[in-house]
Order: C-alpha cells, then structure tokens, then sequence
C-alpha cells in the first residue's frame, strides 16, 4: 500500500479503496439470518399485504426489453401482453422495486461487511469457465421453472409457506427434492 | 376493521408505495446477504449435507414470519384476507419446483440470490442472473404451447388449513413443531456430514425456538377471529350504510351496470334453489346462503380494482345477511339489490303476462309471483333489454381504490 501515499491517488484507485478496504466481516449465524430476514417477509406482508419476491421483477425486466425490441410481438402472446399489452409499463409494478431493492441491499451489505470481492465461486475440481457456463445453465432452468411454478424461492416458498399456502408448499417440496435428486450426479461441481 | 395491511397507494400515492417496497427490497437484500446467500458454494453445500444454512435460514424466516403474520390476524391488527396467499396451481407448481430444484444445484443459486451475489461482484452470480432472464424470456416465449395445462389444476386460494381440515393456531403450531425437528436433524447432518462442532454453536437458539414455540401456542390459545368477531369490530360503521340505503341499488342501476365493460360484474343470487331455478337473472351465479362461508376465499380473488357485487334475494333480507358476513371478510364493492327479485320483477315483468304477482305474499322474503314453469333464466324479465328502459335512478356503485394484494409474490 506504499504506492497510494505517492501524490494524489487516481479516481479508480480511490473507488477501489473505497469498495474493497473495509474489514471482512464473518456471516451470521444462519438463525439469526433466519430470524431477520422472517421480520422483513412479516412487515412487507403486515404493511402492504404482498410477499417478497425476485424472478417477478426479472421477468418483468425481460418482457420491457422485448418490448423495445420487439413491440410487435408482445402484442401475439396473452402471457406478455398482460404485462406490457398497450400503453402499460412492465416496469410500473411493486415487485420491480422489491428486486431492484434487493440488489442495493445485498450490495451495500456486502460493502458495509467488506464482502464486495470479484470472485468466482466454485468446487476444487471445476475451471472458472465450466463453473460459468453451468451458472448461466443452471439460472436459465431455474428461472423458467420459477415462471412455471409462478414464484421461486422467495415468491412461493418463503412468502407462499409463511401464509401456509398449499400450493407453495407443495413447490418448496419439491424444489428440494429436485435438488436433491440430481445432487449426487453434480457432485463434481461443488465437492 | 383491522388497520394492516395499509391501503399504500391511498396513503402515499403510487411513488411513496414504491418507495416502500424499494425499502423493503432493501431489507431483503441485506438480509440474504448477512446470512451467506451470496456464496454459491455455501448454497450448494445444503444438498450435500455439508452446510445447512439454506434450510435453517428459510425455514426459520417462514415460522417466524408465519407467528407473527397469525398473531397479527389474531389480535385484529392484520386482516388475512387481504393478504396475498398464492393461488394453488398444483402440477405447474410441482413440475416447476423440480425444474428449479435442478436448476439450484446445477446453477447454485435461486433468482434472489443470485442477485445478492451479482451485488457484491460474484461472477458466477452474474452468469446465473443472465441465465434467469434468458430462461424467463424462453419461458414467456414457449408458454403458449402448454398455457392449458399452465392454468388446469386450480385450486385457489387454499390454505394448509384447508387442506388438512384444522384451525389455524393448530397448524402453526405443527409447522413451528416440524421446523424445530428438522434443525435438530439438520444440525446432526452437520456433525456427521460436515464435521462440524455442535458443542461451538450459540446457545441462544434453544432460548429462541422456545420463544417460538410460546408465540405459536398463543396463537393457538387466541385463536382467529370469527365471522361474527369481525362483523361486530365492522358494525358501527357499516350499519350506517344499510341504514342510509347507501348499498341498495335499484334494479335499473343493476341493469346499466351489466353493460359496463369497466365493471367486473359479479352477481350472487343467494336464495333457495327452487326461487333459483323458477327465475333468476341471467347471469347471476346461484351461491344460498349456507355455501357462502365456504365460498369466500374464490370470491377474494376475484381482481379488486373493478370487481362489483351485488347480492340479491327475493326481498333484501337474506341478500343484507350475506352483505355483513361478506363485509366481515373483506370482499369489497359490495351491494345489494334493492328490493330484490320481487322488485326487478316489478319493474321487468310488466310485459310478460305469464308471471304473475300472487295476491298474498307468503312471509319475508318469499317471492311474490308465480311463474308457469321453472324456466330460470329463459324469461324475458331475467335479461331486460336497456334500451327498452328510459329509468331514472341514485347512482350507489362507486369503485374504491382498493387496498390489499395486487398481485403474486412473483407476479
């Protein structure tokens, strides 16, 4: 760290420092994450009557992109054109600002707890890229299940199993199992 | 009425909602953050037994939200039925949830997570944020092939509770009983799995799950308000409104209504079935009074901005019955028929020499015409045409701003 006592530090520097300085902090223990986050799912349903919910606000975000793109189309498919059919804005939704929310909050925890880290998270016996490409596998399936289900972990199984919702029970199941179930052909990647 | 869930738009306007569920977006994103969500590898360590933060971590957050969300209701302060409770779609959410289940441990992430960890600069995080949208926009583009069985399976809005035919403070109670055995399993998968010390974990957590387990047996010993509970919370303010006939519409204001395409017009004819089946008007769906309590949770998710009810018997007194205990469970936009059935014939029948007023009407609420056959809706009283009718009437229907649930959790 010699080098930034030399004259004035570079913006970029500055930024750096600014981001990644702090003192890595450890997580908490998992109950009183539990504990937290059961709080904020019980004031966003007691305050407004709606869960939490994140592959709502990311598919709204894909469909105001088609839309730009291709506003024709939307208006071929009853799925899209609920969404952003005329002059509705997919983006004028309450489940948009929960996503978007939820990445500030993850961010500026990770930066208050010194978490910000470029990184790639992956098994020993995985490359960087192979990690990548099963990423970007893996979210691609997910998030189409999740439109399948209508919810994902947070829209179904957290808020949906809060207010004891059959449905989202029977989907929180069966997310386990299906992970479960294919955990062991997998393994290579995380073990 | 209970105060909770707050009409967020009436009170601060569309931006000031916003700006609340940004804030809790916020809440949620930091609470995943603090818990490890954004380490793939900590996520996926929960299907290999090694690291159980995810169960702990959701199960924990649902029987704390799910205590204090039946507390809540229990005590009044919060009205259950205008909370979101997911519609069951029971095969597209089975099939869904095992396609996610794949995706999970093929990807290590959920959609939420993955976007904390896109936020603190995980790049495995971001290529799974990019696969969703592009999953997503696959799902929107294909959904069309199989939108049938997409919607079939529809069970509404059902609850465990219904499902397994018990109060509420008991299945909480059960749920709270099902989460704390399967930490104590998940904390000897650990031990065994992930070599971990259990004598190092805090001790607060048994402190914790009996504080739990107290709030779930008190929302037992509450237990949830009743029908007749919440009419009596609802009376001072709503017998005003039966006692100004400010609900009674006329039958010529029914009859303009059923022509309005901004109207959601939902017609509930709750008289016996044999009144039903002589005359009703054409559309109105059959609901006796004694199928009403059942019928409550389909008719709370009827869309609630522009969906308007009228209620109808032969006079109003069974149609003013099913008027409280719907106001009691929060349906909105509520009337009714003023005068009833009697009084549409009255005004709709004159031309049809077959029905005929009978010359003593035979008690409350009995209908005071006879018909030649049971023709139900085939009369011409029972479909009017509007423009045959130049009447004049006291517009009642006015559409509230509605609070209350706009949509899934993911919609």
């Amino acid at each position: 760290m010699a080098t930034a006592v030399n004259a004035k530090p570079k913006p970029v520097n500055k930024l750096k420092g600014f981001l990644f300085s702090r003192p890595e902090k450890p997580y908490v223990n998992p109950y009183l994450g539990g504990v937290v986050l059961g709080i904020v799912l019980f004031m966003a349903i007691f305050l407004t009557g709606n869960g939490l919910g994140a592959s709502g606000g990311l598919n709204r975000y894909v469909v105001f992109l088609e839309n730009i793109i291709a506003p024709e189309h939307i208006d071929r498919v009853a799925y899209l054109l609920k969404m952003a059919g005329g002059e509705k804005n997919p983006l004028d939704d309450w489940i948009v600002f929960v996503t978007t929310g939820a990445i500030l909050g993850g961010f500026v925890s990770g930066w208050i707890h010194g978490r910000l880290k470029v990184e790639t998270n992956r098994g020993p016996r995985i490359s960087v890229k192979t990690r990548w490409v099963l990423a970007f596998t893996g979210g691609a399936i997910m998030s189409f299940g999740a439109r399948m289900a209508r919810g994902c972990t947070s829209g179904q199984a957290l808020s949906g199993g809060a207010t004891l919702s059959a449905g989202s029970w029977a989907v929180m199941f069966a997310i386990f199992a299906g992970a479960y179930a294919l955990a062991y052909f997998v393994r290579k990647e995380w073990n | 009425m209970a105060p909770f869930p707050l009409p967020l738009e009436a009170l601060l306007t569309k931006g000031g909602a916003y700006l609340v569920y940004l804030l809790i977006g916020f809440s949620f994103g930091y609470a995943l953050e603090i818990s490890g969500f954004a380490i793939s590898t900590k996520l996926a360590g929960q299907f290999y037994f090694k690291d159980m933060t995810v169960l702990k971590v959701m199960f924990t957050a649902i029987v704390v939200a799910m205590v204090l969300i039946f507390g809540a209701t229990a005590l009044g302060l919060l009205d259950f039925n205008l909370i979101w409770v997911n519609p069951t779609y029971l095969w597209p959410g089975i099939v869904g949830g095992l396609i996610m289940g794949v995706g999970f441990i093929v990807g290590g992430f959920c959609p939420g997570t993955s976007l904390v960890s896109l936020a603190t600069f995980k790049i495995d995080g971001l290529f799974f944020a990019l696969g969703s949208l592009f999953g997503i926009f696959v799902f929107g583009e294909t959904v069309d092939l199989f939108y049938e069985w997409w919607n079939d399976s529809y069970f509404g809005r059902l609850t465990l509770m219904d499902v397994f035919d018990l109060p509420s403070g008991v299945v909480v109670v059960l749920v709270v009983l099902m989460a704390l055995f399967m930490f104590w399993g998940a904390e000897k998968l650990e031990h065994i799995f992930g070599k971990k010390d259990l004598t190092k974990e805090p001790k607060w957590r048994y402190a914790a799950a009996g504080v739990l387990l107290a709030g779930a047996l008190a929302v037992l010993l509450i237990g949830q308000p009743t029908t007749a509970d919440k009419w009596a919370r609802l009376e001072p303010t709503k017998e005003a409104a039966l006692q100004n006939r400010e609900v009674q519409v006329s039958p010529a204001e029914l009859l303009a209504t059923t022509t309005d395409t901004q109207v959601n017009l939902v017609m509930l004819d709750v008289r016996d079935e044999a009144d039903y089946n002589l005359f009703h008007i054409r559309g109105a769906r059959h609901l006796p009074l004694s199928q009403l309590a059942a019928a409550i949770p389909q008719l709370l998710l009827e869309p609630a901005a522009n969906t308007v009810y009228v209620l109808m018997s032969n006079d109003e007194t069974a149609a003013t019955e099913a008027w409280k205990v719907m106001t009691a469970e929060s349906v909105p936009n509520l009337y009714i028929l003023e005068g009833g059935i009697n009084n549409w014939l009255s005004t709709f029948a004159v031309n049809e020499p077959e029905i005929q007023a009978t010359p003593t009407p035979a008690g409350q609420d009995r209908l005071v015409y006879t018909f030649p056959a049971a023709l139900g809706d085939r009369y011409d009283a029972a479909d009017p045409s509007p423009h045959e009718y130049e009447l004049e009437y006291t517009p009642k229907i006015k559409l509230q701003t509605k609070r209350g649930p706009s949509g899934g959790g993911c919609g």
